[in-house]
């Protein structure tokens, strides 16, 4: 057993803010002490942008545009060439989260087709004859939260046969009422969206209501870009055929990492909607669709 | 100490003398002169007899004796009584061997239940026994009953009659996905309809090989299944496979959607819940654990304050990964198992989930799994539930809910806020008195805090008191005398008593409330184990008497007997006691007639034996048989009760007969006590009496004063051992000591005795002993007492006990033998006529004359009695008179012979 290196980052869930200083421990532990040509310490920030399938082709033409963002990357030396003694070994650093002046230290952000990581890397240089050691470890940035009050944007909905679109026999549908509101689709992040839905009537029996989480991710530029709608998660709110005129809670907790405030910027877009889903028997599927803006308080 | 403590060896007479210590049975008998110069010993043979026809040929009337019977010696236990009083006062001094007598029976006692003869009685009505044990279980299945109260369960007792009353014999299957957790956050498909989705996922599901679907399943397939689950869950978490648990408890939830078993489907919830449970639990665990450091261990009731950030942030994690469960049921079912876990957040975190989750509930389609979704909210958050009840208006039948739902100590704990909201409620609808019941309910199963509980009392009871319908009184206070009784004394049962009596008397209302009165009575006896304290309630009785259905009474009486014997623990005297509970005795033996079950007077006597038992007066003798008198007076209808009145009498003797001065009275009270112990089927107690008796020979004295007179008491010690040999014949051999324990015991002390000079006493003793042992050896014995196996049954005939009884038959004959010669004197010659003619005539009556060597000493006999011309020649001739006429009844042709060989000598 050799020795192993890791980094314990100071706060538990590992978020900071720019202009926040990153800080914790390199931990250096090993039964024999180790020979080496310096430790460093890097932070790194990169926006990753991918083009789907379906789009590659169309928009060769700026394939080149999707090579990764990076929005920071600094290092620091923590040791100088020297030795550590066997045993374990905690080095304490202190990252402070600065960028130029034309960077923003996005939130991050797990997405398909974009993806914004902060790691934090610590290499351990060694001479020649033993493998140089590396640890590479995930933080979290959160943006800023921004400034100003933050005003619910209440939206009612009713979803009947008539409101729907994309219908190809519209006869054929059973009858239906069913209205609800969302609290608002101008969400805090932190907050769960939340709502009411009743079924006011129905014809058909109700298999199902679902809460469809989408992230809409647009890449490219003002030449052409692709934009791409994918599921985030899909929560059941109803099972069932539910009771009518008894009004069923909306309530989706918006997942870490996988959702951001809604992002804007010259390369790409991070955008969120959500979708209510009715599902009726036999076979109908009756989606309403509600664009969502996330912020962060 | 006992006889078997005088240390004698016994064996001198078991083995007929040989190798004793002793002088005069160590040499055995050496022969000598002129009597019987050439035999070393006589054998004894003893003459077979056959009683019936001898009592037939003599013509003597035939009484045999009943149990039951007429019998002398019946009255004179209580003769025995009334001369005691006079004989006591002189005999303080000698009753120190006495001194164990504070216990009842200390006959059975010093057996210490070792006795085989009464364990074999006992055994062979092993229906008493499991009536006894059936009525103490009973018992306590009714204890536990009264402290749970009827209509209050506990989850985990719950949870068993859920899974005894909704089975199937339906086939179930599981369907379990093990695969990817649906609605994981990042699965790349786009808004596809719900069918091609799934399908696409099972077919992942499918290749990562997980997804299991068991069909037919019986219901404890079903049952193992889901155990089995439950240990995966436990052994996932063990290994640190947090996510596989997590789905584990997913798509377990998820089998509570499915109710194609409907009547099985209860019992569906309680195995998934547990798994739920098990599931919150560990998860709680876990973070608590984590909040522990080096430093502190977290309390019990801590603020998220002190819950560290890496805590938090698991607990915050896994609320996440459970906001994000694709399906309602499941979702709903895994956040409510940790909701507990809100507390590591934030305080008010669980309060803020709980409405937000009953609202989910509402997303439930099918009826059935929305209420079970709910049930299992209810349970997994009760105080919560309640604040929430508080809030929402103090709706009665919520109330009762509550009250009738919660766990109780949650109940007791906020008594005096449910009084307050009762009183405050709208009666319409629903009556405070059950309100008040459900309390009481509540608080005989939990404790109120203690400032509280006079108060409790004190506000119930003013609306209880008041309620005008007997049986929504009856119903209402029944419930509260539990309560009263566990935190009060008896001053307030006492009152509590009194106020239902009030009630109840009036227009009879008791007849129609006899259950409810019946559970006070069991409540208050249950918490009242000093029957001297429960009688001097002084309602109790008068509460008694309500129960004027006969039935109920006796049930009332049998219980309150129960719990006597259960938790009496002294022997007791006390008057009111005893007074008390002779007449709740009384009441269960007057019930029994003719048409009584056999169960029940054996269930009833017990009762009443395990009272008798219990009744001491200590040293006061008259006192206790005069108890027993009554009771015998009050209890002759059972049998067994009767049983243990003698055994009590027979006890009460043992230990009264040493105080007596008289020792002739004390030998014959012990020898007529051990016969009536006989007759009574009291083996081991006769042993103890005849012991007794045959260790107070030696200390009988030369002469005893008669009227005032000293005289010689040679002559009644003979009259008492002739009756006492008399009695040994049919006393059975005890299993553990030899053959004819009592009797060589009996033969040693007389041989011990110092008997007076000159005097042939001892002989005439050992005749009569011959006379025993020969009877001893018929084939059926002369007489017996009726239920008694005496050795005849016992040996059957042996070959082994006729060797030793004649082993035993040889050194008496030796013994006689060896003082006739000692006689062989001038001024003896004439006792040594007359013993050689009684020994002759011993021999002609029970020895058997065609054996050669008895029948040549029966003629030497006839000629040493005849030698000196001492002898009565009047008798002589009488005698062979009979020898002749004897020799003409059936098989005793041989006397004929013996008749020729026996000369009269004329006087020349």
């Amino acid at each position: 057993m050799g020795t192993t290196l890791d980094i314990k980052i100071k706060r538990a869930n590992k978020v900071y803010h720019t202009g926040e200083m990153l800080s914790g421990v390199v931990v250096i532990s090993g039964k024999d002490s180790v020979q080496h040509q310096g430790l460093s310490l890097t932070v790194e920030g990169t926006v990753n942008l991918q083009l789907s399938a379906k789009s590659v082709g169309v928009f060769e033409a700026f394939y080149n545009s999707v090579k990764p963002i990076q929005v920071i990357n600094s290092t620091i030396e923590m040791v100088k060439p020297g030795k550590f003694p066997g045993g374990k070994t905690e080095i304490p650093f202190e990252f402070p989260l600065h960028v130029k002046s034309n960077k923003v230290l996005y939130e991050t952000y797990h997405g398909v087709f974009v993806n914004i990581q902060y790691t934090l890397r610590c290499d351990m240089r060694r001479s020649l004859l033993a493998k140089d050691l590396t640890k590479t470890c995930e933080f979290i940035v959160h943006s800023t939260p921004q400034k100003g009050k933050w005003t619910p944007s209440p939206v009612d909905f009713t979803i009947t046969p008539d409101t729907l679109q994309n219908v190809k026999e519209r006869a054929l549908l059973p009858k239906f009422l069913i209205r609800g509101h969302l609290n608002s689709t101008n969400c805090v992040i932190t907050q769960p969206l939340t709502g009411e839905l009743v079924v006011e009537s129905s014809e058909a029996a109700i298999k199902s209501i679902e809460l469809q989480l989408v992230r809409v991710e647009t890449c490219g530029c003002a030449e052409g870009y692709a934009r791409d709608a994918t599921e985030i998660q899909n929560i059941q709110i109803a099972d069932g055929d539910v009771c009518r005129g008894l009004s069923i809670p909306i309530y989706m907790v918006f997942p870490r990492l996988f959702t951001c405030p809604t992002l804007e910027t010259t390369n790409f877009k991070v955008e969120f909607e959500v979708n209510i889903v009715v599902l009726l028997h036999p076979d109908h599927l009756i989606t309403e669709n509600f664009p969502l803006k996330l912020c962060r308080m | 100490g006992g006889p078997g403590a005088s240390g004698r060896p016994s064996q001198t007479w078991r083995l007929g003398g040989a190798g004793s210590e002793r002088v005069n049975w160590a040499g055995g008998f050496r022969p000598t002169g002129h009597v019987t110069g050439k035999m070393a010993a006589f054998p004894w043979h003893s003459r077979n007899r056959n009683y019936k026809a001898e009592f037939a040929s003599c013509r003597l009337e035939a009484v045999p004796l009943e149990f039951g019977d007429y019998h002398p010696l019946k009255p004179i236990t209580v003769t025995e009584s009334k001369t005691k009083k006079v004989s006591r006062k002189g005999s303080t001094s000698s009753t120190s061997s006495s001194s164990s007598s504070s216990v009842v029976d200390p006959l059975s006692s010093v057996l210490d239940g070792t006795d085989p003869l009464s364990m074999f009685a006992a055994s062979a009505d092993p229906a008493t026994l499991a009536a006894a044990m059936d009525s103490s279980r009973k018992k306590r299945d009714r204890d536990d009953n009264s402290i749970v109260g009827s209509d209050f369960e506990p989850w985990a007792s719950k949870r068993g009659e859920i899974l005894a009353r909704y089975t199937t014999t339906e086939k179930l299957s599981i369907n379990l996905f093990m695969g990817s957790e649906k609605g994981k956050a990042g699965t790349a498909t786009s808004a596809m309809s719900e069918k091609v989705r799934t399908r696409l996922e099972e077919l992942d599901d499918f290749e990562e090989g997980s997804q299991k679907e068991l069909l037919n399943l019986t219901q404890q397939d079903y049952v193992n299944r889901i155990e089995e689950l439950n240990q995966s869950l436990k052994d996932a978490w063990a290994s640190d496979q947090k996510v596989k648990a997590l789905k584990i408890v997913i798509q377990c939830s998820k089998l509570l959607s499915d109710t194609s078993v409907i009547q099985f489907y209860p019992s569906k919830f309680v195995l998934i819940t547990d798994i739920l449970d098990t599931f919150g639990k560990l998860v709680y665990e876990r973070i608590f654990s984590m909040c522990v450091d080096n430093r502190s261990v977290l309390p019990d009731h801590f603020s998220p304050e002190n819950v560290n950030d890496t805590a938090k942030e698991t607990c915050l994690n896994w609320f996440f990964k459970i906001a994000s469960i694709r399906e309602l049921i499941p979702r709903f079912y895994v956040e409510a198992s940790i909701l507990k876990c809100n507390k590591f957040l934030s305080k008010t975190g669980i309060s803020e989930c709980l409405p937000r989750l009953t609202c989910m509930v509402r997303g439930i389609g099918d009826p059935l799994v929305s209420v079970y979704a709910r049930a299992y909210l209810c349970r997994a958050l009760l105080t919560e539930m309640m604040e929430r009840c508080k809030k929402l208006g103090n709706n009665a039948l919520l109330l009762n809910s509550v009250m009738s739902a919660f766990r109780a100590e949650f109940i007791a704990t906020r008594s005096m806020d449910f009084i307050g909201m009762i009183k405050e409620c709208d009666e319409s609808g629903f009556p405070k008195h059950l309100l008040f019941r459900s309390l009481g309910l509540n608080l005989a199963l939990a404790d109120p805090p203690e400032s509280d509980r006079l108060q409790i009392l004190n506000e119930a009871w003013k609306v209880i008191t008041k309620l005008k319908n007997p049986q929504d009184y009856i119903n209402c206070a029944e419930v509260w005398v539990e309560y009263t009784c566990r935190h009060f004394t008896k001053r307030e049962v006492n009152t509590v008593l009194a106020d239902v009596i009030k009630h109840m008397t009036p227009d009879r209302a008791f007849e129609d409330s006899y259950p409810q009165l019946q559970s006070i009575i069991k409540k208050v006896i249950a918490h009242f184990h000093d029957f001297s304290v429960l009688f001097s309630v002084e309602k109790f009785l008068p509460f008694l008497d309500m129960f004027q259905k006969e039935s109920v009474r006796v049930e009332v009486c049998k219980c309150i007997m129960e719990v006597f014997i259960k938790h009496q623990q002294e022997p007791t005297k006390d008057p009111v006691i005893l007074n008390a509970l002779l007449h709740v005795c009384k009441t269960m033996h007057d019930s029994v007639n003719a048409l009584t079950l056999e169960d029940e007077k054996r269930m009833l006597a017990y009762l009443i034996n395990g009272f008798i038992k219990m009744v001491s007066f200590g040293r006061d003798f008259e006192q206790q048989l005069s108890f027993y008198v009554e009771a015998r007076s009050m209890f002759c209808n059972l049998e067994p009760v009767l049983v243990q009145l003698i055994h009590a009498c027979v006890a009460y003797c043992f230990i009264t007969i040493p105080s007596l001065v008289g020792i002739f009275t004390r030998l014959n009270l012990y020898l007529h006590s051990g016969q009536v112990a006989l007759a009574n089927q009291c083996l081991s107690q006769a042993d103890a009496f005849f012991k007794a008796a045959i260790s107070l020979v030696p200390e009988v004295p030369k002469m005893i004063n008669i009227d005032g007179k000293m005289r010689p008491s040679e002559s009644f010690l003979l009259e008492f051992l002739c009756n006492f040999f008399s009695t040994l014949l049919i006393v059975p051999d005890h299993p553990e000591h030899g053959v004819l324990f009592l009797v060589r015991e009996l033969l040693n002390v007389v041989q011990d005795y110092t008997w007076e000079e000159n005097s042939d006493e001892k002989i005439r003793i050992y005749t009569c002993v011959l006379h025993l042992l020969s009877a001893m050896s018929q084939e059926t014995y002369l007489y017996h007492v009726d239920k008694v196996d005496s050795n005849d049954s016992l040996y059957g005939g042996d070959s082994k006990f006729l060797a030793e009884n004649n082993k035993l038959c040889e050194t008496v004959m030796a013994q006689i033998l060896e003082h006739l010669k000692t006689l062989a004197k001038d001024e003896a010659l004439k006792r040594q006529s007359s013993l050689g003619l009684s020994f002759f005539n011993s021999i002609l009556a029970h020895g058997d004359l065609r054996n050669n060597r008895l029948n040549q000493l029966s003629v030497n006999l006839w000629h040493l009695a005849q030698r000196h011309g001492c002898v009565d020649t009047r008798t002589m001739v009488k005698t062979l008179e009979y020898i002749k006429k004897q020799s003409k009844q059936p098989d005793m042709g041989h006397l004929t012979e013996l008749a020729l060989r026996l000369p009269l000598q004329t006087r020349t």
